[in-house]
């Protein structure tokens, strides 16, 4: 009897237990948690900014509903560091059990990010770095990006610089890992003569003593990826040398609606390669730019805007197509493969490795509708259509 | 190799160490005669160059600009001193080196939000923007030649000041013995503002010089600052004369190395060697000269006599 009783006590208590932990992630279901990491302080703040404005604005285009369910999205800042970026990514997915970690602008931090959250289970989207690890070799099912590979841009822009013919070009950038790949990818796809590689340190204000050897070199054209502020004080130092006539500037990642404020004219004829433009004329994007531009106070995204605003319609996409049940992540896994989304580049495909097959197209800033007005970045021409990463090859996933 | 191309490097290297010496000047002083280690020094370079850029396109006159942007980082010099810096004197280094970190976080988000956090657009007036035609086929940006005069108009001022004037006579003494200073009846803490003052408005000077020609955004400060604790460390500390002779050999080293290291690696063992080793080499060669001469001359190469 008195057994009995106990047993069926015990069976209660784990009756009701479990009918508490299968209630729990139904109560968690009402709601989807997003963690955007990014650098919100320090001199790559400002790149931050650019990216929750544009989450900010696909949460409004959603109604704040991303997949149809309450939203919350906690914003993370990593510093820049990698250290600090792997620390938030830990708190979001533990203490916060965040569905979604997304964002990430650094190709280091994405290292040290992506692993520890698609280990935990839980999904990443990256919506900048396109480290080659994470499309070949470490390739992984949770992960997405909106992105690119590092890689494909300046490949783009080494296949221009072959076709146009060029030769003797001048190579320069900052001395660490995304410096020696862009280069690399650069030279994968130009195979003209090379006058000189030079690798200037990472965040150097002045670069009057390369102009001076670059002068010295004479080349046809020069090519260079710097990244923020250092685009910002070569720009205006290659122009105040009195180099813009004398040798075609061409780069990646150098000059965007970000750094062009800060240069003005200084970037006028500057050639670049990229994925996306606010030019582009497909429906989302002409939405995503006038809408942006509207909420901030006329302010021109960028492409890690474009990206970021892309990362979060792809998480309602597949949000959508398992209708809300986020226990679904196989079902939320295939959704997201379809990339079925509005993208603002357009319509893409993915890789087996959850990088874009995407066009790349050379850019140029020209002047403005006014003459007060800053240089505006335009399309010139497609260099890449449908293009896949080099790094596929590595990677073993199926489907 | 080319001479021309040498001339060029030459002047770079100058051009640089001046601009350095201007930072460094102040901060040696500071530390010197005050004891104080102010790593918001560079803030105070931002706050020179924030603000001559800003009055540039209020005033539309560089001229003006450049005074009152002077003017105003020697009143915010001032302000920070007497409000935040005076509590510290008596405190130990750590403690110093705590409260001007906090300086710095403060006036990087002070300024972002004044400003916003994207780099501010600062260019260069168009009767500045020329080159000069030196010798031959070397053509020099006008504005880098102004930097060196300027540079060293300051140095041969303050020369001047410091080993001529009364005032001069004081900060010299404070740099040896402060206490005998105070001792004679000497207002030591005006003597101590007035010498921040002059530190802050030198930085602010080397920052609105820099205004033109760098990203002006938050946090450009921090860049330079670590190159003028070089600086100060190889001329050293408390040395006016220290600080021009260590800013010239750190701005000569860093561009000729920057300029000249790969292709001599190149040319001595192989072009391959001078590729590797080359740039991670150029951007060490500083910080290895300090090394050396902490090892060597830990008092640095030109300290000040007596001392405390």
């Amino acid at each position: 009897m008195k057994k009995t009783t106990g047993s069926t006590l015990a069976a209660l208590v784990a009756a009701a237990a479990l009918s508490m932990s299968f209630a729990a992630p139904a109560f968690a279901q009402q709601k989807v948690k997003i963690g955007f990491i990014s650098t919100f302080s320090g001199p790559g703040g400002v790149i931050g900014a650019d990216m929750k404005n544009a989450v900010e604005l696909a949460l409004d285009h959603l109604g704040r509903k991303v997949g149809g369910l309450e939203t919350e999205v906690i914003y993370g800042d990593d510093q820049q560091k990698p250290d600090v970026g792997k620390q938030v990514s830990d708190e979001m997915v533990k203490k916060h059990q965040v569905n979604f970690v997304a964002g990430v602008i650094w190709s280091n931090v994405m290292l040290a990010v992506a692993p520890s959250v698609t280990n935990a289970g839980t999904f990443m989207i990256g919506t900048n770095a396109g480290p080659h690890q994470l499309a070949g070799e470490a390739c992984n099912e949770l992960f997405f990006t909106t992105s690119w590979q590092n890689d494909q841009t300046p490949e783009a822009m080494g296949k221009y610089m072959q076709d146009a013919g060029l030769n003797d070009v001048y190579l320069m950038a900052p001395n660490y890992a995304a410096g020696k790949d862009m280069l690399t990818g650069f030279k994968r796809t130009f195979k003209g003569r090379i006058a000189g590689e030079v690798y200037t340190t990472v965040n150097q204000p002045d670069y009057q003593a390369e102009l001076a050897q670059l002068r010295a070199k004479n080349p046809k054209a020069v090519m260079v990826f710097y990244p923020g502020g250092m685009g910002i004080n070569f720009l205006k130092q290659y122009s105040q040398a009195g180099l813009r006539g004398q040798f075609p500037l061409y780069s990646v990642y150098t000059v965007d609606e970000l750094s062009i404020p800060a240069v003005k004219h200084a970037a006028l004829g500057q050639l670049e390669t990229r994925y996306w433009s606010q030019d582009l004329k497909n429906e989302a994007n002409v939405k995503f730019v006038g809408d942006f531009r509207k909420k901030y106070d006329g302010k021109t995204p960028s492409f890690y805007g474009a990206q970021s605003y892309d990362g979060i319609l792809l998480i309602d996409s597949a949000v959508r197509a398992v209708k809300g049940d986020l226990a679904n992540k196989k079902g939320m896994i295939a959704a997201m493969r379809k990339a079925d989304f509005k993208s603002t580049r357009g319509k893409f495909t993915y890789g087996h490795n959850h990088f874009p097959i995407q066009n790349f197209y050379l850019l140029k800033a020209v002047a403005g509708a006014s003459a007060t007005a800053d240089p505006v970045m335009e399309v010139q021409k497609t260099v890449f259509t449908n293009y896949k990463d080099s790094y596929g090859g590595h990677c073993a996933m199926k489907w | 190799m080319d001479f021309t191309l040498v001339v060029e490097q030459t002047l770079n290297g100058l051009q640089l160490g001046v601009m350095l010496f201007l930072l460094a000047a102040g901060l040696t002083l500071v530390f010197g005669i005050m004891n104080l280690v102010n790593l918001a020094h560079g803030s105070l370079y931002m706050v020179g160059a924030y603000l001559a850029t800003w009055f540039y396109q209020l005033t539309g006159s560089f001229a003006l600009a450049l005074v009152l942007g002077l003017a105003g980082t020697l009143l915010v010099g001032v302000v920070v001193e007497l409000v935040a810096l005076r509590t510290l004197y008596e405190r130990d280094h750590l403690d110093q080196v705590l409260a001007t970190f906090g300086l710095i976080l403060f006036f990087n988000e002070l300024i972002a939000i004044l400003w916003g956090r994207a780099a501010i657009y600062s260019t260069l007036p168009e009767f500045l923007s020329g080159h000069v035609q030196l010798a031959g086929n070397l053509r020099y940006p006008l504005y880098r030649l102004l930097i060196i005069g300027v540079g060293l108009a300051v140095a041969l001022l303050l020369w001047f000041v410091v080993s001529k004037t009364r005032l001069g006579m004081l900060i010299r003494a404070g740099a040896s013995n402060r206490a005998m200073v105070a001792a004679l009846g000497v207002d030591i803490r005006l003597l101590y503002t007035i010498v921040f003052g002059f530190g802050a408005a030198l930085a602010g000077l080397a920052g609105l010089l820099a205004g033109p020609i760098f990203a002006v955004q938050p946090g450009m400060g921090e860049m330079i600052l670590i190159q003028v604790f070089v600086v100060i460390v190889i001329g050293g500390i408390g040395s006016i004369r220290g600080a021009f002779l260590g800013a010239l050999i750190v701005g000569m080293v860093d561009t000729l190395g920057r300029a000249f290291l790969k292709p001599a690696l190149s040319a001595v063992i192989s072009p391959a060697a001078g590729d590797a080793a080359g740039p991670a080499l150029a951007s060490m060669l500083i910080y290895l000269l300090m090394a050396a001469v902490l090892a060597f001359r830990p008092e640095g190469l030109f300290p000040v006599r007596g001392g405390s």
